[in-house]
């Protein structure tokens, strides 16, 4: 089986985790920028964190033959400070040309503050300025409901973002239908405790389509499994679905929707 | 999968699940102190499991989400519970 890991916090993970990755067939992994447990206290940890996903991790990855590919912003859980964001995000542009960076993300927002909005909205118009891709991040728990409204309101309403370069990821059963229905793309994160579990996943595909759908692990430093994706499309293949049904899914659409950035080539 | 595929496949992961349930409600119950508004969200998701077909995951999603619509003032920290604490 080939699959493509669209999101995974690799920085995060033991090199054992690659290995792993590439055992169970993953040909490419994509990191987007995120939150790395604590607050990082100056712009300058942002550079080096940048520094770290277009340099340091791909050549990580390529010892296990793996293609790594990444997303830059400032995550929603260090945007309630709107200045320090601003600094980051400036920091951005002087990255965007590195051969792995396939657009902005995973923005979005977590507590569903003004600060987290506005910083939202920054992130969408530099990524409407410099024509990339956008990954967003749909909250966690009881503010995920609430938080993919308001993001969807934000991006309906930026007249730059076309909905078919946007990925809006960690859909559940109450907010995957407003996603798809908008134009987007959704995302579907495999958690072993919050977000959807690989049967609840494939219950989602089988009830809405595969189209404009991908699954990822998210895996970072917390209660997460970088396999939690072959392990769905072992969930598929168990309720008897096609070969080429799940390729659609863990390959084909991620290939789909990341290879609108010119940067993501698999060969 | 017809429906007998699908118990074949599920049943015993649903009937642990159910157990694992009513001993946390046990566990908590025994417990001396009040309950929080979470043991409440959790009590009054339960009532979506008898309801319509084919949408009781996302109800019970829907039972224990904020259903508010205005940003907040100011994100008054990071974390989330899994319920929302504020009334509807």
């Amino acid at each position: 089986m080939r699959y493509i890991e669209p999101h995974a916090h690799m920085v995060s993970r033991t090199t054992d985790d690659y290995e792993r990755l590439a055992l169970a067939g993953c040909c490419a992994v994509c990191e987007p920028a995120f939150w790395a447990g604590f607050d990082r206290s100056s712009p300058a940890g942002f550079y080096d964190y940048f520094r770290q996903l277009t340099e340091h991790e791909p050549a990580r990855a390529a010892k296990f033959g793996l293609k790594h590919f990444c997303w830059l912003c400032i995550n929603p859980k260090e945007a309630e400070d709107v200045g320090f964001a601003k600094e980051v995000i400036a920091l951005i542009p002087q990255f965007i040309q590195q051969p792995n960076v396939l657009g902005i993300g995973e923005i979005g927002l977590n507590k569903n503050s003004r600060n987290e909005m506005e910083v939202l909205e920054m992130h969408v118009d530099l990524a409407a300025r410099c024509d990339q891709l956008v990954l967003v991040h749909t909250p966690h728990l009881e503010d995920k409901l609430k938080g993919t409204r308001l993001i969807l309101d934000v991006l309906k309403n930026h007249p730059r973002i076309r909905p078919e370069r946007v990925i809006i990821d960690h859909v559940e059963e109450h907010t995957v239908g407003m996603v798809l229905d908008a134009g987007f793309w959704a995302g579907m994160t495999l958690y072993p405790e919050t977000k959807c579990t690989p049967a609840r996943a494939v219950d989602i595909l089988e009830n809405f389509g595969r189209e404009r759908l991908w699954l990822n692990s998210a895996c970072d430093w917390g209660v997460s499994d970088p396999l939690a994706v072959p392990k769905a499309a072992r969930e598929m293949k168990r309720r008897g679905h096609a070969d080429d049904f799940v390729d659609g899914v863990v390959f084909g659409n991620p290939k789909k929707f990341l290879s609108q950035s010119p940067n993501f080539k698999l060969e | 999968m017809n429906r007998r595929q699908v118990l074949d496949l599920y049943f015993l992961e649903a009937r642990s699940k159910l157990i694992d349930l009513a001993a946390f409600l046990d566990r908590v119950e025994r417990a001396p102190g009040e309950d929080d508004y979470r043991l409440q969200a959790l009590r009054a998701a339960f009532a979506e499991l008898s309801g319509p077909a084919k949408s009781r995951a996302e109800a019970v999603l829907l039972a224990l989400s904020d259903p508010t619509t205005e940003p907040i003032a100011q994100a008054p920290g990071k974390g989330a519970t899994g319920a929302w604490p504020g009334k509807k």
